[in-house]
């Protein structure tokens, strides 16, 4: 009895084995391709270690670089970024020029570049590339369409508002764009990856703007895990079980071609494994190493592609929360108090700078002639003695559980300053929360009265950057609106986002920098620290970007 | 036993409802949230504003739940937001499932097939220097914390010796047929024997790291359990009778020795999701562990509310079937 119950049992795993094995086909392709690289030095594949998953191949909806990274190698704009610079070039327009009053801009269409599925591109695409981004339903435009919001202010069902105010095509090849305002945004903000063309016939197949909400969350249409553009490397596969992106090369595509056949993105969230997977070669490079790892890194034979700087990192003061912070001298004071050329040789990356305004010098409109608040705690005493301030206590905080480019390490750089603080006779009291753990809820809410943050600025705009932090006058995390120059300040910048002529607009931004740093001080401009790429020494051709933009068609990896 | 498994089961749908409301409730509760995940920096009162509003995340806590119930009764759990954006829960869900599945099972099989007989040795050698070094082996293995161990492990065998890979599931370049989730599986059902081979590869490591835990704990319980055994009167009468040592050892040492045994195995399984967070992690397992902590980092409300509702299924499930092994170990709980 015993027996047969056993051997019934073996008989039918053995059965449902061999069932499941007869509908279990193999769909893998041949290995020819494997093979075919042979006769090269240089090897068919290259693969980097990202440190998340990307949301989902249309970029409009992406608002987070690890989904940049991987459309960026699909997609182009009219507008390109020059290789290694926040600088903008011709990409999908060959070439561009604004009207007398800044409010139409006329691109001109590169000719013979064709989607993937064939559609070809010109002025009746980007238009309706155009029309689509702007006509959101409510639930896009309440989230995943962060980038047009931010840079157009609304969409269709508010066209009034918008800054988009419609696309035409002139002819074939040329597309007209009219804009409500003459904005130092413009053409810059069409570089933006979320702008990137995509295929309007497979954009309508794929019913690209059905965004729906699902629970607390997005749901997305067929065609964000389906894109069809025209870059240099296509979508082969998400294998999401297995955690890689797979792209192939584009071999119709338009310009010079990718040289390496195929770009694997295997997401690997640990740090300290991604930087192991490199040293076991089975990555030849990845993203944002920690900078305590880069000596090291260097020294078994990687390459540290150190990017330009293009953030800031701020010690941000609320005096509606801290009446004392709104005398300029005690802003001034806490400036002098900290001695910040021994936290950028400490505590900040090789190649991090003082800051001397809210921008790093890669941004248009930066000016030179700005000199750092040296360190001089004697002036720092000296001043509090005169507002009446010393012994003043500061609640200062600063975030747990989080490293961000231009703040890799927050309690050590927090540390440094809070004792600088000290020194002066300023009584800190410390405070720290998990960064999505209450920080940046506290700090949009203005409950700390000095706070660690900063900003990694999108593309080449000094409204970007100060525009971001000091022109909403009602509602801004320096809380400019409870100062005498807050009002002041705001108009001033939009008088400076709108001038058409681009020198007079940059002297404009210079000046009001000095304007924000000497007379209004609404915080502290710390540092810019590069964030870096890391790669095997096998590897070339990968120009580090400011913007994080960089492209992988150019690169090889040699055997 | 039918009528006992029943029971059990409705009991379960009542643990699971009251669950998801703490689970709900605890969430909700939680500093920070959805919202500043997505936004970071780029937060104003305004776009949280927006965004809560499109997420639905404005509306007063109990219409909250509400609509959660009435989508969840449909097996509706909404989208991930932070851990797969716009991937539904519960599909990420059964997709991570096998992974936890496979790595916990080699884990557990390894703790198993290395603890019981070590146990059972120790004890029968109690004293010698054999037991000495295996209660100190296994006292190591309970304190050494899984991230370092998981570092030595990729370090000697990854990047030193390049035997085994450092993380992840499988090799991309073999682009392997997916069937089940199961890689190993799916390779030999496939029989793209390269694949579950690769697959192997990819999951010693962590499973050695998984292990170590549960591998000590059932060491320990066996060896205590058969030292005590071996003292009763029935092992001495079945000695005196001259009963064979095999007859002994199986019939009367081992199968009353591993009543404990059966129930240590049972928690220790259910305590391997709890290792596996951090296992997962550090060798980039893409399985329910990692898609916990990353779910927490980024408040993934779906995905978290999803991945604890089944885990606590699952641990309910692998009791009653602890309960069930042991009713077929010991016939005393059959009468029960």
């Amino acid at each position: 009895m015993k027996l047969t119950r056993k051997t019934t049992a073996v008989v039918s795993v053995a059965t449902l084995a061999l069932t499941l094995s007869a509908c279990a086909q193999s769909d893998r392709g041949t290995s020819a391709d494997k093979s075919s690289a042979g006769g090269s030095d240089t090897k068919d594949t290259i693969t980097f270690g990202a440190a998340g998953a990307p949301e989902l191949f249309d970029p409009f909806y992406a608002t987070d670089g690890e989904t940049f990274r991987v459309t960026r190698q699909m997609m182009e704009g009219l507008v390109g970024i020059k290789p290694g610079t926040a600088e903008i070039q011709p990409e999908l327009a060959t070439s561009w020029e604004a009207s007398a009053d800044g409010k139409e801009w006329t691109f001109k269409l590169r000719d013979g570049v064709k989607f993937w599925d064939g559609t070809p591109f010109n002025a009746e695409a980007v238009c309706y590339n155009m029309e689509r981004m702007f006509d959101q339903n409510e639930v896009a435009q309440g989230g995943p369409a962060g980038y047009w919001a931010d840079v157009m202010g609304a969409f269709k069902s508010d066209a009034k508002d918008a800054l988009y105010q419609g696309c035409s095509a002139k002819d074939d090849m040329t597309a007209v764009i009219k804009i409500s305002r003459p904005t130092s945004k413009f053409p810059t903000a069409l570089s933006l990856d979320s702008f990137s063309m995509q295929s309007p016939k497979a954009l309508k197949a794929g019913d690209a703007n059905n965004v729906t909400k699902q629970g607390e969350g997005f749901g997305y249409p067929a065609y964000s895990k389906n894109p069809v553009a025209t870059g240099p490397y296509k979508l082969e596969k998400y294998d999401e079980a297995n955690k890689t992106v797979t792209l192939v090369r584009n071999e119709d595509y338009w310009g010079e071609k990718a040289k390496t056949k195929k770009l694997v993105f295997k997401i690997i969230p640990d740090e300290s494994t991604r930087r192991q997977e490199l040293e076991a070669g089975s990555i030849d490079g990845y993203d944002l190493p920690n900078p305590a790892d880069w000596k090291g890194l260097k020294d078994s034979g990687n390459n540290v592609l150190v990017r330009p700087a293009f953030n800031i990192l701020y010690m941000g003061l609320n005096p509606a929360k801290n009446p004392k912070l709104k005398d300029l001298k005690v802003r001034q004071a806490l400036y002098y108090a900290l001695n910040r050329d021994q936290l950028v040789k400490t505590q900040l990356p090789e190649g991090a700078t003082v800051a001397t305004q809210f921008m790093p010098d890669t941004v248009s409109g930066y000016n030179k002639s700005l000199k750092p608040y040296a360190y001089d705690p004697e002036k720092a005493k000296a001043l509090l003695k005169e507002a009446g301030a010393e012994g003043m206590t500061l609640q200062f905080a600063y975030p747990s559980e989080v490293s961000r480019p231009y703040m890799p390490n927050p309690q050590k750089i927090y540390e440094a300053l809070r004792s600088d603080l000290e020194k002066v006779g300023i009584k800190v009291t410390p405070v720290t929360k998990p960064w999505n753990g209450g920080y940046l809820d506290t700090v949009d809410n203005g409950g700390f009265d000095a706070w660690l943050l900063g900003w990694t600025g999108d593309y080449d705009s000094a409204d970007n950057f100060i525009g971001t932090f000091f022109a909403n006058l009602k509602e801004n995390d320096f809380h400019t609106s409870a100062t005498s120059y807050g009002a002041q300040l705001s108009k001033d910048l939009e008088a400076a986002d709108a001038i058409v002529d681009e020198g007079q607009r940059n002297a404009a931004y210079e000046k009001v920098n000095q304007q924000i740093m000497e007379e209004d001080l609404p915080g502290l401009a710390i540092s810019h620290s590069p964030p870096a790429l890391v790669v095997s020494k096998k590897v070339q051709g990968l120009v580090p970007s400011p913007l994080t933009a960089e492209t992988f068609s150019s690169v090889t990896v040699s055997k | 036993m039918l009528r006992f498994i029943l029971r059990r089961l409705l009991q379960m749908v009542g643990v699971v409802f009251v669950l998801s409301l703490l689970v709900f409730l605890w969430l909700r509760s939680l500093p920070g949230g959805t919202v500043s995940a997505i936004l970071g920096e780029k937060a104003t009162p305004a776009r949280r504003a927006a965004l809560e509003k499109a997420l639905g995340l404005d509306q007063p806590l109990y219409v909250q739940y509400w609509e959660f119930l009435k989508r969840a009764v449909k097996g509706q759990f909404g989208s991930s937001t932070g851990v797969l954006p716009g991937v539904d829960a519960m599909q990420l869900f059964l997709q991570r499932f096998p992974a936890t599945v496979e790595l916990s099972a080699f884990a557990i099989i390894v703790a198993i097939a290395l603890g019981i007989p070590l146990g059972y040795m120790a004890a029968r050698r109690r004293a010698s220097w054999f037991d000495n070094t295996s209660v100190v082996g296994s006292l190591i293995g309970v304190a050494v914390p899984v991230f370092f161990l998981a570092f030595m492990l990729k370090y000697f065998f990854a990047i030193k010796l390049h035997w085994l890979p450092v993380s992840g599931r499988q090799d991309p370049s073999l682009d392997a047929t997916r069937v089940t989730g199961f890689f190993v599986l799916d390779g030999l059902l496939t029989r793209e024997w390269d694949s579950a081979w690769d697959a192997v590869k990819h999951l010693i490591l962590p499973a050695l790291a998984l292990a170590t835990i549960p591998f000590a704990v059932i060491f320990r319980i066996t060896r205590a359990s058969v030292l005590e055994v071996l003292d009763e009167d029935y092992v001495r009468t079945a000695e005196s009778k001259g009963l064979t040592s095999r007859v002994i050892r199986g019939r009367h040492v081992l199968r009353n020795a591993l009543l404990p045994v059966v129930t240590t195995i049972g928690l220790q399984t259910g305590g391997l999701l709890v290792g596996a967070v951090l296992t997962e992690r550090v060798f980039s397992w893409g399985g329910l562990g990692e898609a916990v902590a990353i779910g927490f980092e980024r408040r993934d409300y779906a995905v978290l509310q999803v991945c604890i509702l089944m885990a606590a299924i699952t641990f309910v499930v692998i009791n009653l079937l602890v309960d069930i092994a042991y009713a077929v170990i010991d016939p005393r709980v059959r009468t029960r």
